[in-house]
Parts: structure tokens; sequence; C-alpha cells
């Protein structure tokens, strides 16, 4: 404990850049996975291939690499610090996984609905917007949950370009302390306050829907 | 003699280093997900049978482990174990956090399936004398796997996608190999980050068609 007591300053920064990458990613991963989902189930063609690269591109390859892409080669080009490289990393990795449980949602909608909306003259922007994406979505919360959490775990990938996060800062303490054990045990601590509290929500989520069903 | 320097990146030397690499990443991966299945079967069951204390004790550690970085397991494993006295060489201690963060995904996977399953099949079973061993063994596991096959095999995508982070305990495997090759020369950087996303979306979408044909089939 007096690790924790010399060291607080450090991970409680490191914990706070974190919740920053996390909170981030997450409305940018929300947003553009939407989108890729919506351009999924749409009727034009070239939005459905675009959709579909896209997110078997982003789902099938390594976060790190995608984020040394955005570190190494990316930032020549546009000047980018660690965290950031990161963070936007971090962003498309999930927002891949966020379209297949947004565009899973949407399926999971009766047709109906669609037909229904656009019979009373919405427009097929309109009808998703208004009557078919609120539904989509409650469906896909527990997995959208599921989805946060995964993406507040891999937010610890910060620590291989200089992020600043949790891991990174860690990382410091234990190689300026040398006692890694007890380092990484509060690390965990701190990751699993964020976790946790969410992984339990969503079981009970799962089956509160379940029960509805 | 004059070469252009994206060939340069892939001379023989280069190629051989990287194969070796995509050999560990695929050692690793193997011996992970034949581990993590055995374990994250047993776990699964355990949690599914609702054993008093002792299953809901499984649940909880199961939780936590699932709800902690991949990377945090790894690091632990490597520089915090040897401090307990646990020495482990740097492929074995990859393995063995991969397949503890993994056993605890595929636990929850195999728990899932098998409260899928209609408890109408239990009761049938027993009804026809098998006992709880048999019928969990020849009835229920075989219709739950058949459900898990398309889950399983995302998540053996995340493990070979996962294997990556090991490049920070200095693993050689394949990304941390593409590394040592850029850092060589910085212009190698995009033709090898260009040749490790090619080589692992390859490895991964082949695993995800096997995964649509499973689906395609079984459901």
């Amino acid at each position: 404990m007096t690790l924790l007591q010399h060291y607080w300053p450090v991970f409680i920064q490191g914990f706070g850049y974190t919740l920053l990458a996390s909170f981030i990613a997450l409305v940018g991963s929300l947003i553009l996975g939407t989108l890729f989902a919506i351009m999924q189930v749409s009727s034009m063609k070239w939005a459905r291939v675009f959709g579909d690269v896209y997110v078997q591109i982003f789902r099938n390859i390594p976060l790190l690499i995608i984020t040394l892409f955005l570190y190494l080669a990316v930032a020549k080009v546009i000047k980018m610090t660690g965290f950031m490289a990161g963070t936007i990393g971090l962003m498309l990795y999930t927002s891949a996984f966020v379209a297949e449980s947004v565009r899973a949602g949407i399926l999971s909608i009766d047709n109906g609905q669609m037909e229904g909306a656009r019979a009373n003259g919405l427009s097929f922007n309109q009808a998703m917007r208004y009557i078919v994406l609120p539904q989509a979505f409650r469906v896909a919360l527990p997995s959208l949950g599921n989805q946060f959490i995964n993406l507040v775990k891999n937010s610890s990938i910060l620590a291989f370009v200089g992020g600043l996060d949790l891991m990174y800062q860690g990382n410091m303490v234990a190689a300026t302390s040398f006692d890694t054990f007890t380092t990484y045990i509060i690390i965990g601590v701190f990751y699993l306050v964020i976790t946790l509290p969410l992984s339990y929500y969503i079981q009970y989520l799962e089956r509160h829907l379940k029960r509805k069903a | 003699m004059v070469t252009l320097g994206i060939f340069d990146a892939f001379n023989g030397d280069n190629v051989n280093y990287l194969l070796g690499g995509l050999g560990i990443t695929v050692g690793v991966s193997i011996i992970s997900v034949v581990l993590s299945l055995l374990a994250g079967s047993i776990i699964g069951i355990i949690q599914f049978e609702k054993i008093p204390y002792f299953s809901t004790f499984v649940a909880t550690i199961n939780n936590i482990i699932r709800n902690l970085p991949l990377l945090l397991i790894i690091f632990f494993v490597y520089f915090a174990l040897p401090r307990l006295g646990v020495h482990l060489p740097i492929f074995w201690a990859t393995v063995i956090a991969m397949s503890t963060f993994e056993s605890a995904m595929l636990a929850e996977i195999v728990r899932g399936g098998l409260e899928s399953v209609d408890r109408g099949q239990f009761e049938g079973a027993r009804a026809n004398g098998l006992t709880n061993g048999q019928t969990m063994f020849y009835i229920v596991l075989p219709q739950a796997y058949k459900k898990m096959i398309p889950p399983i095999i995302s998540q053996l995508i995340s493990l070979v996608k996962d294997t990556s982070l090991a490049s920070g305990i200095v693993l050689a495997e394949l990304t941390y190999r593409g590394q040592i090759v850029y850092a060589q020369n910085t212009t190698y950087i995009v033709p090898i980050l260009v040749v490790l996303t090619l080589v692992y979306f390859l490895l991964n979408y082949g695993l995800s068609l096997i995964a649509k044909w499973f689906d395609r089939h079984l459901a």
C-alpha cells in the first residue's frame, strides 16, 4: 500500500487518460459504427460494399497494427501524439464491432416497421432515424455494452505508443518501484472499477430482456 | 545496386525472419486455443451446474479475469509472477496468459450455449437412465457446441489478433519481428505494416469464412 501512497498521482493521471480515451473512442465509434451499419443495410450497392469491406478489414486485423500504422506512418503526414493515434485507432477498430452489433439490431426489427414508416411518407433517413434505429439500439444494447467493455480493456494498447494511459503509467511505476506484483494488481483494480459494474449490469439487462421476450 | 525500398524490406533474410514470427504467432494461437477450449468448457460447465458456493466463486473469478485487459494479464504473468518464484520462458508465459484470458471468455460462451439447450433434453436423458455426467457428455454438450461454434470462432479470431500484444513483452512473434525489420530503416515502416495487415487479415478472414459456413450448415 505504500506503493499506492507514493505513486497515486501517477495512477490517477493514467486512469484519467484511460477514461478520456475510452470516452472519445466510445462516442466516435458509436457514430461511425452506426453509419457503417446503415450503409450495410442500405439499398445502394456501393454503400453495402463499402460498409462490408470496412467492417471486415477492421474486425480482422489487430488493434496494435492499426495503432502502429497511425502512430508511425500517418503521424508523418498529420501530426499527432501517441494519445491521439491510440484513441483514433481504438475508435476505428471498435466502430467495426459496433457496426456488427447495430446491424444485427436493425435486422432484428421487423421489415414492416420500415415499410409502414415509408408508406406514411417518411424518407428512408427519417424512417431509419425515428422508427428503426431507436428499436434496433434497444435490442443491440447488451452487445454494445460488451463492446464498450472491450473498448476500455483495449485502451491499454495506448501503452505501446506512449499514450500516458493507465497501462503506460503503470508500467512506469513497475519499472521504477521494482514491485511489479503490487503495481499490476493496482492497475487491475483500476480497470475493474470501470468494467466489472458494467459487466454485471449487462448480465442483468440480458436476463431482463430474455424474460420480456 | 539500385532497388526500390519497398522490395528491399522483403529481401530473403527479412522474409525468413518474418515467416519465423508467423510460425510463433500460429504456435501460440494453436496451443492457447486447445488449452482454453478445455479449461473454458470445464469452467463453463461448473458455472452452469450451479453447485452451491463453488459455482458462484468460479463465476466471480471468471468475471474478474474477463474484465481485465489481456495486455495486463500478459505483463502480470511475465513480470509479476517471477516475484512469487514462478519463472516462465517467454513463449509459455504468453501461452499461459492468453489461455487464462481466453478460457474466461470461452467459459461465457459455453455457459450461454448450455443454457440455450432445452430443459426437456436433460429430463428425457435422465428419464432414460443416463447419469448426470452421461447426459452432459453425450446429449447436452454436442447440441450446445453446435450453437457455440460461430461465437467460438470469433473468439479464436480475437485470439490470433491478440497474440500481437505479446510483442509488449518482446516475444518474437510476427508483429514484434515486423517492428524489428522496420527499425533498420524507416522507409520500411509502411510496407511492413501493410504486409502484416494482409497476413493477419487473411488468417482471420479465413477463420470468419469457416464461422459463416458453420452458421449456415448447422443452424
